[in-house]
């Protein structure tokens, strides 16, 4: 048997504090797609920087064609045959696609340029493609999917074997993604061996070959996409294979009456590239679920509903009556409120102390001009420190020096002090340890039992059953179903995760 | 369980103002010993005079530019226009004075081109998302041609007895200038301490993203800043106007900035914005006017007189800076265990 293209074996890699790579294993064959899979902190990046030389290995053995390879840089893989296509478009929108193309290798004598051999290398790179493009043409002029086929085209224009695109496909539409798989296979059959980033795994198994998955910065295993069945995948994903209990439908919090109209409610909500369009409807007094892998659109539906971003179809019902929201302002002001799952860039005011974080939302939503004495703020945040636990030395703390549940519990207070209707909450139990875990989710009982509506997203399925009594699954940025009652199983949700009927 | 011991903030804020308190004081014991009657105050006609005097009478202008500069550094920006701005509202009051238009319209026009100024600004900072640098930049350069325009090319003298006092007038003997720019600082405390504006506007300079999750109007936070600021600078420009008795498009509020951002950065607040500590800057501000007059006093020329300024203000930045308070802490360290 030849030798793989690429032979990882063995590949560790620590940051200060975390083991982000441990003893992985992979290797990638000429003419296939690889997928690489993973949740959050799996160590997918991971791998990906240091095959591509942005973090050098602390362990491990690296193969390329045989040959023993170690990357120092970007730049040194990409010499060695190793070229990456970021999500993000590396490249400079202001050029020409020609000059992106050669940019850095233009062919030319003394600082002067050989126009006409720039182009005829950019025009011989996007044939092999089979892509019709003007080479003149500004790159940013381009659609996303044309300016990532520029950059995989770019790094065919080095001597590249190895293409590593990570999530290309995450900006991109129906239409376009067809495209780029074209593209792929194409180069597939050319002998490239590539690399593919995605959470979606319809397109996982729309056009990939073989998967290694990574769970925690640990091999789960590599397997041959057509005989994985997707719940298994999921599975293993997850790091949660069914068991019977399982099966067993979770007895759950009651589910609210519904003869009246929803607290909050969605109608064909969506934002085009970005999520739906969907239907949800969050019921006072009841803890609604919203599951699903990462990428397949939670957050995104989220902030739809929270006015971060604009959704351009549906529309948005606040106690039956439709309403705009334009900022988290507006949303704020209706009654709604969102703790973001990026507590340290989209939550917490790092320097401000702990009274101050706890306030801001209230204040805001008083205004200026009416602010909130002195006295009162004190006991107020007494209040709260109280019924959530927080532990801090003094209200006065800058709230950085908490721990993150602590730091967590305090947002959901800056809400709470809103006294909003509906709360959605973004994945309120990450990174934060498994005492200040439970103490949320005995809050979000609370919260039910007060009356409030409560959409609870989570990665973790189990939490999400404990804590709901209806789940609305996300797959790639659509609802695949709901699930309640006796329908509301481990097993359930993952069936509706990973999109499928089969049997695992 | 007994409540945790706490330290009210407002103490917290003033033990920062320990700093450039202890540095002022140093300035004066120096200049007393090198010029013993430095610190001598004398009763004339009825009315105070003295180089601590002049210091709070210059001092002023400083201090007002650099009030509205705390709130723009506050939200992590910066307003490099200010001089530029003391300029036209200066070139404006003069060529009202001279078309003999009465104190109240004329006041008023000049601090309507503050406003508009600082509009301009705020909105291409907060709503166009321009960097403060660039935003201002263009201000601070195309606002020299304006306040040309403005007075014409000419130096417009003023000869108007109530708009001089409002520079050089004298009240039961007090200077007039400290006395109502000490007014402006107390209504700014009042305003940003006794409401909830402080609050909002550290928590947009802290974090932008986070306070517009949290529902504040974090743009219109952000452009009211920068409106303020350009309020403070035209009321600096009718100061410098009065105190001169003429408007030079050229030299008035030349530097401006500079001092500006020295009385805010020195009094505590840090230039990547979240708190901020308005006395500290009312403190800065006499400061740097102190070392103004020291230099001048010392006979360091006028045009010379920016080098060692921006040399303190590079040092305070640096001391402020986490990278090099990294360092100093690692080198001390070394020292120890050495």
């Amino acid at each position: 048997m030849e030798p793989a293209l690429l032979e990882l074996r063995g590949v560790g890699k620590r940051f200060p504090g975390v083991v982000a790579l441990d003893g992985v294993d992979f290797s990638v064959r000429r003419g296939e797609v690889h997928a690489l899979l993973g949740e959050n902190g799996a160590g997918k990046s991971t791998l990906i920087k240091v095959l591509t030389g942005v973090h050098p290995a602390d362990t491990g053995d690296f193969h390329l064609e045989g040959r023993r390879i170690r990357p120092r840089s970007p730049r040194e893989a990409e010499e060695l045959g190793i070229s990456t296509v970021y999500q993000e478009v590396n490249l400079v929108p202001s050029l020409s696609v020609a000059e992106n193309i050669t940019l850095g290798r233009q062919p030319g004598w003394a600082g002067l340029l050989h126009w006409r051999a720039i182009r005829d290398r950019a025009r011989r790179a996007l044939a092999r493609l089979d892509l019709e493009c003007d080479v003149d043409a500004e790159l940013g002029s381009l659609s996303v999917a044309h300016q990532q086929m520029v950059a995989i085209a770019r790094a065919l224009d080095t001597s590249a074997r190895l293409l590593v695109l990570d999530e290309p496909t995450a900006s991109l539409d129906e239409r376009e993604v067809a495209e780029l798989f074209k593209v792929m296979r194409k180069l597939r059959s050319d002998g490239f061996g590539i690399v593919f980033v995605t959470h979606f795994l319809d397109q996982v198994y729309a056009v990939t070959d073989r998967m290694t998955v990574l769970r925690n910065g640990r091999l789960v295993g590599t397997y041959v996409t057509a005989e994985l069945p997707r719940l298994a995948l999921v599975g293993r994903m997850l790091g949660r294979e069914i068991s019977a209990s399982d099966l067993a439908p979770h007895a759950g919090p009651p589910a609210a009456p519904t003869d009246r109209p929803p607290a909050l409610a969605a109608r064909q909500l969506g934002r085009r590239g970005v999520v739906g369009p969907l239907d949800l409807e969050l019921q006072a007094g009841e803890v609604t679920g919203l599951g699903g892998l990462l990428g397949s659109g939670r957050t995104e539906t989220a902030r739809l509903l929270f006015g971060i971003d604009s959704a351009d179809t549906g529309d948005i019902l606040l106690r039956g009556e439709p309403v705009r929201l334009r900022s988290p302002r507006d949303a704020v002001r209706l009654g709604l409120a969102f703790c973001s799952e990026d507590r340290k860039a989209e939550g917490i005011l790092p320097n401000l102390s702990v009274r101050e974080n706890l306030l801001v939302a209230l204040q805001g939503k008083r205004g200026a001009f009416r602010p909130l004495a002195r006295a009162e703020q004190e006991q107020l945040c007494a209040h709260y420190l109280r019924a959530l636990q927080i532990k801090t030395a003094d209200i006065e703390t800058p709230i950085k020096n908490l721990s993150g549940g602590n730091q967590q519990k305090v947002l959901l207070a800056r809400w709470l002090a809103t006294q909003p209707e509906v709360i959605l909450l973004d994945e309120p139990t990450r990174g934060i340890d498994i005492g200040a875990k439970q103490e949320i989710e005995g809050l979000i009982a609370r919260l039910r039992e007060q009356g409030l509506a409560v959409l609870f997203i989570s990665s973790e399925i189990d939490e999400v059953v404990r804590t709901c009594s209806r789940v609305l699954v996300l797959r790639d940025r659509r609802l695949s179903g709901h699930a309640a009652g006796s329908g509301l199983s481990v097993e359930n949700l993952m069936r509706l995760m990973a999109g499928t009927h089969d049997t695992a | 369980m007994t409540p945790p011991e706490r330290t009210p903030l407002s103490a917290r804020r003033k033990s920062v103002v320990i700093w450039p308190l202890a540095g002022l004081a140093a300035l004066l014991v120096l200049n007393a010993v090198i010029n013993p009657s430095f610190l001598k105050i004398t009763l004339l006609d009825g009315h105070l005079y003295g180089v601590p005097v002049d210091i709070l009478v210059q001092g002023s202008r400083t201090l007002l530019v650099a009030l509205g500069m705390t709130l723009v550094i506050a939200t992590g920006g910066i307003d490099l226009s200010v001089g530029s701005v003391v300029a036209i509202a200066g070139g404006v009051c003069a060529v009202l004075l001279q078309a003999g238009h009465g104190l109240g319209l004329t006041l008023g026009a000049a601090l309507a081109t503050g406003l508009a100024a600082g509009a301009i600004n705020g909105i291409l900072v907060a709503r166009f998302g321009l960097q403060p640098i660039v935003a201002t930049l263009i201000l601070m350069v195309a606002g020299r041609g304006v306040a040309q325009l403005v007075v014409d090319g000419q130096v417009v003298l003023i000869s108007s007895p109530s708009f001089d006092f409002l520079a050089n007038g004298f009240i039961a003997g007090l200077p007039v200038a400290p006395l109502w720019v000490g007014a402006c600082y107390l209504v700014t405390h009042l305003l940003v301490r006794r409401t909830a504006l402080g609050l909002l506007v550290e928590a947009v300079g802290d974090n932008e993203r986070a306070s517009h999750f949290a529902g504040l109007a974090a743009t219109r936070i952000k452009a009211m800043a920068y409106v303020f600021c350009g309020a403070c600078a035209s009321l600096a420009g009718i100061l410098t106007a009065a105190n001169v008795r003429a408007a030079d498009a050229y030299r008035a509020g030349e530097n401006m900035e500079l001092d500006a951002i020295f009385a805010v950065v020195v009094g505590g607040t840090a230039l990547s914005g979240g708190r901020f500590i308005i006395l500290g800057t009312a403190v800065g501000a006499l400061l740097i006017q102190t070392l103004t007059t020291t230099l001048y006093n010392l006979g360091v020329p006028p045009a010379i007189a920016p080098v060692p300024k921006a040399a303190l203000i590079l040092g305070v930045a640096l001391l402020q800076s986490e990278r090099v308070n990294h360092w100093l802490s690692g080198l001390l360290r070394r020292k120890e265990q050495a």
